[in-house]
């Protein structure tokens, strides 16, 4: 093999992933650079510099052993509660809904943090939880609390797609943990029940109005409707090929709202057409295998879950994202995974993405991946 | 039970994966189904998003069509266009409309007045409805409002054409004038044309009558368009198609000639081709200026025109209808030669006719002595026509009244026209269940009473009276018309008729004032006094206004070859003498138009300038009185609607009348000392408070 030219430290590192990943953020970017009328600046250039940034610090905690990750699993969830309630207090003060700690450096946003800290803590969790126990409610009590004090946090500031975020990641860990199927199938036919009835009570006004919005888009085409009408347009009016790179009329003459950010894939769909929409699923489906491959050949538990967990934690941006620009969800503020242009969701994705690559690496030290 | 088995640990990590793998399929699963929706949009729906795309991209701008012009019938133009500079608004996109007027006040120069209009139609306009702030701005104004757009949404600054009327006033009634389509014209048509800035739509007269055709298709730029509307390049331009012209009957010149000469009165005129039936001058004075109405009318200007006693909204050729007076004599005498009276009859006339136990008086107190019909006409006795009328019958003389036109309905693209009464014994019995009484025929024969006709009818009476033509009025110019039939009177009875009305003017008649200054042509005529009052309120002369008889003249000229018919009315003008000299000077223009323009300028330094020198005068004066406190105008349609309640015929008298009419006096026969133009009546009156003209 050609591994034997090249060096250790190289050929060691997780291509598999790095590579698509890589692929997904130039193309991302391209569509980037196109989106700001052919310049480098504001966003393309950023984009890949921020990614490569970010690639270190996945190297980086890809190299962290199991035991601290392990040990610092509570602690961290804690640090994030905090805040979270910080953020909620300061957001008190200030009026409006607040979702971010201004640090003075940079602006931190504890909710989109404790996408993979739920993980973490769940797979912790279940990993020191005995065996015995998987099928009582001792299982089920402690995780429950674990996700409702920041789902409920989140969602209070408010933020429904974040708050969903957290819940599916949370939902999916208990899923794997081997809890009885038999509450899953109740807790989905309670959900059925009761959204009709939180829809009615706990969604906000402007929350309440998206969803209506999303079940008849043309209802108000000028208002909430908006977004999802001009997005459906571009990625509609792109058909096979794209209208060609620099092209896109509904992004550059601003019809398509976000067009850098949230509606980043309408803008790439308007220009590259069908073929450039599943070149992404395509991209997308390799990180999501070797993803769940990294898991089903971790070494215990612990391993297994959080791998798992990091891999839908992506998969839940990336389903909800395309879903909403293509109309097939409500407009919930939620970026496609190295695509958009957006520095916490791009680092909040690495973190998953380096938590894979450490149990990547775990198994490989102990000898049971077949890699 | 299986549940009863130990959880082991090699259990759990089977279940994981069989979960995973569940995990992992629906994943895929999802994967497919955003792929299936992606094909779906972007291929199966590809057409519908990418014409979405398209009509998002590409913003078509209509270009107002130009309008047809209205020419005159040698071309010269009565409406045309032309190229402006003009500024509009869009109500649904301007932020703040009072701070949008603050900046374009000063920038366009706009009055206190100006700018309440403006607010006010802003207030009832609907959202895309545009509402002209000002037009015809020269350069300078037009590019300080454009390089401050950015600051200034919803103002649209553009160049196109706008309608120009280039005699004003003296084609207001005649052409109409057009203004922005109104909500209701937008709601029958939904033609987005309709709400596009700049286009007018005809409001009133052959404006709104000939809209269709006058309109034309119009054009459209293509440009490439940001969302919040920066245009980021021109796609291409297609020119308009504009509208047909209409080509009238009309000759400008004698049009306004006409309109200038009516001066300070309140009056029609009405000039007919004595061979075709064409109508060569159609007015009605006071009138509006269809220049200014064209952005709306303005609350000063409604204000003006509202309050004025003379009517000027009012056309009154086909609106107004008037006690013809002692102008039917002719007519009444043509019947009874029709009958087989034998001109030479004669009645002495000792200034009344005694009926039974009543005595009937003739206008002339003093008597006329022996009188035949040439002298019963040219001295206007109206004892000749008592007696004879006796004779002959009233259904006689109601025939011929029709024969001639009056009462009659004559098809003109003009809607609203009252067409007047001729009354007969079976008309009074249907009407009033009354039987016909002696006082109703002496009041008939002498064009009082019952009778009433508009101005147009008056013209059409003396065109056939002087053609012995079936003439019809015609205002387009059609020069391939079949020739009008005879009426199948015998010549020897008109040449009767035109000579005794040749020595109304030219002889020992009635008007003999009203001799053109022209050495080759004669013009015969006949004068008419009609009262509006008893004579126990005013004696018809002086006195209040309102009180004063209608003066009326019929007349042709050259009186033995004749080619132009023309009838005259003014309101409260005092009798016939305030009619036949604007008669005489009116003639006197179609053969020799220099000289009718020497007198004419002789009576406007009179009068304080022209036509439009008096109207702007008045409206300084108003504007300086009133200012923007004038109450608004009326929206469009609420001003037809007062205009339209203003146009309606005088009520016929609920009542039948039980007496006759006492025959309001016909000037003596003045001494002939022409042709000095005799002095111009005294600016009337009024009884509203209007300032001074002139001041």
């Amino acid at each position: 093999m050609q591994r034997a030219y090249i060096p250790q430290i190289i050929a060691r590192q997780p291509w598999r992933v790095i590579l698509p990943l890589l692929a997904l953020v130039v193309f991302g970017s391209l569509v980037l650079y196109s989106a700001a009328g052919g310049n480098i600046r504001p966003w393309a250039g950023m984009h890949v510099a921020r990614f490569f940034v970010f690639l270190v610090m996945a190297a980086a905690i890809a190299r962290v052993p199991q035991d601290w990750f392990k040990r610092a699993a509570l602690p961290i969830y804690l640090v994030l509660c905090v805040l979270l309630v910080l953020v909620e207090l300061i957001g008190g003060i200030g009026g409006g809904s607040q979702r971010w700690l201004n640090l003075g450096f940079m602006t931190l946003q504890p909710s989109e943090l404790m996408k993979p800290g739920i993980v973490l803590v769940l797979a912790w969790f279940y990993s020191v939880l005995p065996v015995g126990e998987v099928g009582g409610w001792r299982a089920i009590a402690p995780a429950v609390l674990l996700l409702g004090f920041p789902a409920g946090l989140v969602m209070l500031q408010p933020d429904l797609g974040t708050g969903l975020a957290i819940s599916f990641g949370a939902v999916v860990m208990m899923f794997l943990a081997g809890l009885p199927l038999r509450l899953f199938i109740g807790g989905a036919l309670a959900g059925a029940i009761v959204a009709p009835v939180a829809f009615f009570t706990l969604l906000h006004d402007y929350q309440r109005k998206r969803v209506l919005v999303f079940l008849d888009p043309e209802s108000d085409p000028l208002g909430s409707g908006y977004h999802i009408t001009q997005s459906k347009i571009a990625i509609g009016s792109g058909g096979l090929f794209g209208k060609g790179f620099g092209h896109g009329s509904q992004s550059h003459l601003d019809y398509l709202p976000e067009a850098h950010t949230d509606f980043v894939f309408a803008t790439m769909s308007e220009e590259w057409g069908m073929a450039g929409g599943l070149f992404v699923l395509a991209v997308f489906f390799l990180v999501f295998r070797w993803g769940l491959k990294v898991a089903t050949n971790a070494p215990d538990r612990f391993s297994r879950l959080l791998a798992a967990g990091m891999t839908t934690t992506i998969f839940f941006y990336m389903c909800i994202n395309l879903m909403m620009v293509m109309g097939l969800a409500p407009v919930v503020g939620i970026p496609l995974p190295f695509m958009s242009h957006g520095g916490s969701s791009m680092m909040t994705n690495m973190i998953c993405i380096g938590t894979i690559m450490a149990v990547d690496r775990w198994s490989r030290r102990t000898g049971t991946g077949l890699l | 039970m299986k549940q009863k088995l130990p959880m082991t640990s090699a259990i759990l990590t089977n279940k994981f994966e069989r979960r995973t793998f569940v995990l992992g399929t629906a994943q895929a699963a999802v994967g497919v189904l955003l792929a299936t929706r992606l094909g779906y949009l972007a291929v199966a729906e590809n057409a519908k998003y990418r014409a979405a795309s398209e009509s998002n991209r590409v913003n078509l701008t209509l270009i107002p069509p130009r309008r047809g012009w209205v020419i005159d019938r040698r071309g010269a133009a009565l409406a045309a266009n032309r190229a402006d500079f003009r500024v509009d608004l869009i109500p649904d996109r301007v932020v703040d409309p009072d701070a949008t007027l603050a900046t374009l006040g000063p920038l366009l120069g706009l009055s206190a007045d100006k700018v309440s209009d403006i607010k006010t139609r802003l207030d009832k306009a609907r959202g895309f409805q545009p509402v002209e702030v000002a037009s015809n701005l020269d350069w300078d104004k037009f590019a300080a409002v454009s390089v401050r757009l950015p600051e200034l949404p919803g103002v649209i600054p553009q160049r196109g054409y706008s309608r120009f009327y280039p005699t004003g006033p003296s084609v207001g009634h005649l052409v109409g004038y057009v203004g922005p389509a109104s909500a209701e014209d937008y709601e029958r048509e939904r033609n987005p044309l309709l709400i596009t800035p700049g286009f007018k739509i005809g409001k009133d007269g052959l404006e709104k009558h000939f809209e269709e055709r006058l309109r034309g298709v119009p054009g459209a730029r293509r440009v490439e368009a940001t969302a919040s509307g920066r245009v980021v390049r021109d796609l291409g331009t297609r020119e308009d198609v504009p509208g047909k012209p209409i080509q009238l009957t009309i000759r400008a010149g004698l049009q306004d000639y006409a309109a200038r000469r009516i001066g300070l009165e309140s009056g029609s005129v009405v000039v007919m081709d004595c061979a075709t039936g064409d109508v060569l001058a159609m007015v009605s004075m006071p009138s509006f200026d269809p220049n200014s109405f064209s952005d709306g009318i303005g609350r000063i200007e409604w204000k003006m025109l509202s309050e004025d006693d003379h009517v000027p909204l009012r056309n009154k050729v086909l609106r107004g209808l008037y006690p013809p007076g002692s102008t039917v004599k002719p007519m009444v005498a043509l019947s009874f030669l029709e009958a087989g009276l034998d001109p030479h009859a004669s009645v002495g006339c000792a200034g009344g006719l005694r009926v039974g136990n009543r005595v009937f008086h003739c206008w002339n107190h003093r008597g006329h002595g022996a009188v035949d019909m040439a002298k019963g006409i040219y001295q206007s006795c109206d004892v000749y026509f008592y007696h004879f009328a006796q004779q002959i019958g009233m259904d006689t003389i109601a025939k011929m009244a029709r024969r001639l036109g009056l009462g009659q309905e004559f098809e003109m693209p003009y809607p609203g026209q009252s067409y007047g009464t001729v009354p007969d014994p079976a008309w009074k019995l249907r009407k009033y269940k009354k039987e016909w009484a002696i006082y109703d025929t002496v009041n008939a024969t002498i064009g009082q009473g019952y009778m009433l006709v508009n101005p147009l009818q008056q013209a059409v009476m003396a065109s056939r009276l002087a053609s012995g033509l079936e003439l019809k009025p015609r205002l387009l110019l059609d020069r391939h018309a079949p020739a009008p039939a005879s009426m199948g009177f015998r010549q020897e009875h008109l040449d009767l008729i035109h000579s005794a009305m040749n020595e109304v003017v030219n002889g020992r008649g009635t008007a003999g004032h009203a001799r053109l200054p022209l050495p080759d042509v004669q013009m015969a005529g006949k004068t008419g006094t009609a009262q509006v009052v008893g004579l126990n309120i005013g004696n018809g002369k002086g006195g209040q206004w309102k009180h004063r008889d209608h003066g009326h003249f019929i007349c042709f000229a050259p009186f033995d070859r004749p080619r132009f018919a023309c009838a005259v009315v003014i309101e409260h003008g005092g009798g016939s003498p305030s009619a036949y000299p604007i008669a005489r000077d009116v003639m006197t223009y179609l053969f020799n138009p220099a000289k009718a323009m020497e007198a004419l300028e002789e009576y406007e330094k009179q009068w304080g300038g022209d036509v439009r020198t008096r109207m702007r005068a008045k409206y300084d004066a108003y504007a300086a009185r009133f200012g923007a406190t004038a109450p608004a105008a009326p929206d469009e349609d609420q001003a037809a609607q007062e205009v339209a309640a203003e146009n309606k015929p005088a009520p016929e008298p609920t009542a039948a009348q039980t007496d006759a009419a006492n025959p309001a006096p016909e000037p003596e026969p003045a001494p002939i000392v022409l042709p000095s133009p005799s002095p111009a009546p005294a600016p009337v009156p009024s009884p509203a408070p209007s300032p001074t003209p002139g001041t």
